[in-house]
């Protein structure tokens, strides 16, 4: 992974001063609230209902056991012991005080990490797939393009003080774990007409109370010319992106408006007129990025073990976990594997400092020292040796970490809701409890299959609920909390946006929703067919019906 | 209708109400109540004097339920807020929806 060059430890060291400083200011009454306020949110810092949230950046969802341990060292002094990791691959932590932040900050410099540009109108923690490097349909390692979009977009002067947040995510893989096309931009490694690699860039995605699929903008572009690609569309967004309405200043409005074929010749138009020579990153600055995700020595191993053929045969749960949570690797013989924050009765994405510390060591152990943040708020562990799978296991299942839903109905996604947030309208994580318990047979799940179920507790979808195969979204009617179902979405390649089914439903009849909507697809399907093709080839009307009666 | 008025703890941001003596109290059992505007106003003005002091931030009056000497908050944000929980944590604490 990449490390920090001097250059960056003293950039690093010297924010934190400067925050310190900032803190310090307002503390001693040098600093009103106001002024402060956009200080602190450049600094990831965010008043909650209940009191301050400090926001990691963890680039593209890469950690190593040293920062991982002191992310559970720091919830542990600084926090009650438990942090949650993102939809942006990042971690929060819900209690940490001002007084502690400077100190907070400083722990994390001495790892590498920080929390710029973690909130504010600027490039957020660009995502990648956390496969990356590890997976057996990748064509191209994203992590180097990422880092090299992290550098570019920190403290980019012209970039700074953008309409609204900017969100990038890369895949470098045949499938899209990244869900690429709900960002601002979205790039997809390709195999260019001569056999390069090259990115295909998606422009215009995004969730919120106005969600859209990301449109090409380009089918191919010279991976050379990533950065003064991305800054004329940026630089166009940034020029003509509303600034008078919040709610639409994003760069998915921009487009809409002008239509992509308008956009996209204004960018290139911009891009023409570049000098590319000036922006483009040299071949030995790309060279020595690269250099830093030189893939782990991962001799060839055998692909079968013995031991874990018996346990799979013997143990149905284990049986269950492997089918779900460890996917092939690029190299024979390895795995990786997915650590499930999904255990329920737990608030997804959670995890206490004492599983984060575990996974480190287990990280060490068995996993060629890396860790990775799951968009879908799980951690992985991308490179285990085959035979190590079942001792991992057998930890990783003592400490609640081993729920074998990776991908099932179980796996939901879900933001922090009323629970915490001081834009929510509704509550997320007692749903998502009631939803698994109602759901925890292993053998119910597996028998719906592969289902994306999100949800957010308000309309800025933090919880991706647009994309959900089942989407529920969280609203305040009067003072109560209602719950939207909507269904069809799609994070995935051919991403699409759920329709809201119809009316919405009180918390406690949510998970009979849930069940309804489940069975009348089991009744619909037909052999093979996914929830969401079931959805595509029958529509709405069977499940308007089984929700509402008859019209 | 009977109000008191919240705030976070600048220092810590925890939630905490304006008590009768003038401190803040993280009980809201424990808030001034206010049961006229001109009482509401008194309110807010000593809770901005006390922003300006740097004790609190994010003031506002809320209105409340008295049943049988009790304090309630009336919507689910504020009962959250009084709570100084949330529904789940790693301690398994759950309340009903």
């Amino acid at each position: 992974m990449y490390r920090y060059d001097e250059f960056d430890h003293a950039f690093v060291r010297e924010r934190v001063a400067e925050f310190a400083d900032q803190v310090e200011r307002r503390l001693a009454g040098k600093l009103t609230e106001d002024e402060f306020r956009p200080l602190r949110l450049r600094n990831g810092l965010y008043l909650q209902l209940h009191a301050y949230m400090l926001r990691i950046a963890i680039p593209y969802g890469v950690l190593s056991p040293r920062q991982l341990r002191q992310l559970a060292m720091i919830g542990g002094k600084w926090d009650r012991g438990y942090g949650h990791f993102t939809t942006r691959q990042n971690l929060q932590f819900n209690w940490v005080k001002l007084v502690d932040i400077p100190d907070v900050l400083a722990a994390l410099a001495e790892v590498e990490m920080h929390c710029i540009q973690t909130s504010g109108n600027c490039v957020r923690n660009v995502t990648a797939d956390p496969f990356a490097g590890a997976a057996n349909d990748e064509l191209e390692d994203p992590r180097p393009w990422c880092e090299i979009l992290r550098q570019w977009s920190t403290l980019h002067p012209e970039f700074s003080w953008l309409p609204r947040k900017f969100k990038i995510a890369i895949s470098g893989a045949a499938e899209d774990r990244a869900a690429i096309a709900f960002h601002d931009i979205g790039l997809k490694i390709v195999r260019g007409p001569n056999g390069e690699n090259g990115f295909r860039v998606l422009v215009g995605g995004g969730m919120g109370r106005t969600p859209y699929v990301g449109q090409e903008i380009r089918g191919f572009l010279p991976k050379q010319h990533l950065l003064s690609y991305i800054e004329s569309i940026l630089r166009v967004y940034n020029l003509h992106g509303r600034r008078d309405n919040i709610h639409k200043a994003r760069i998915k409005i921009l487009v809409n408006q002008l239509g992509i074929e308008k956009f996209r010749e204004d960018v290139e138009a911009d891009w023409e007129a570049t000098h590319k020579d000036a922006i483009d990153l040299p071949d030995d600055e790309r060279n020595r990025i690269m250099s830093y995700f030189a893939p782990p020595d991962l001799p060839v191993r055998a692909i079968t073990d013995e031991a874990l053929d018996q346990r799979r045969i013997t143990d149905p749960v284990f049986a269950n976990w492997l089918k779900h949570n460890v996917r092939p690797h690029r190299v024979p013989g390895y795995s990786t594997v997915v650590v499930s924050l999904k255990e329920p009765g737990r608030t997804p994405g959670d995890a206490s400092s004492e599983a984060m510390e575990l996974v480190a060591d287990l990280a060490e152990q068995f996993g060629h020292h890396e860790i990775r943040v799951n968009y879908t708020q799980n951690l992985m562990l991308p490179h285990v040796a085959t035979s190590d799978v079942v001792a991992l296991y057998n930890i990783l299942a003592a400490n609640g970490l081993a729920t074998g839903n990776h991908d099932l109905l179980g796996d939901m996604i879900c933001c922090p809701g009323l629970d915490y947030c001081n834009l929510a309208n509704a509550r997320s994580i007692p749903i998502a409890k009631e939803i698994a318990k109602r759901f925890e047979d292993p053998k119910r799940q597996e028998a719906i299959g592969p289902l994306r179920l999100n949800m957010s507790g308000c309309i800025n979808a933090c919880g991706h609920h647009h994309s959900g195969n089942i989407g529920i979204l969280g609203v305040d009617k009067k003072g109560t909390e209602l719950y939207q179902i909507s269904l069809g979405g799609n994070p995935k390649d051919d991403a699409a946006i759920g329709t809201i089914i119809g009316p919405g439903f009180r918390a406690e009849a949510v998970p009979q929703a849930i069940d309804t909507i489940i069975d009348t697809y089991l009744a619909k399907r037909s052999d093979g067919e996914s929830f969401l093709d079931t959805w595509r080839r029958v529509g709405a009307q069977p499940f308007k019906e089984a929700l509402y009666g008859a019209a | 209708m009977p109000s008191v008025v919240t705030a976070n703890r600048l220092k810590d941001g925890i939630v905490v109400y304006l008590a009768p003596n003038g401190s803040w109290t993280e009980e809201i059992g424990r808030a001034r109540i206010a049961e006229t505007e001109d009482e509401v106003s008194a309110l807010e003005a000593q809770a901005a004097e006390a922003v300006k002091a740097r004790e609190v931030v994010a003031v506002y009056p809320m209105d409340v339920a008295l049943n049988d000497g009790a304090v309630d908050p009336l919507s689910v944000r504020e009962r959250i807020r009084a709570s100084h929980r949330t529904t789940l944590t790693k301690d398994w604490y759950d309340v009903p929806l």
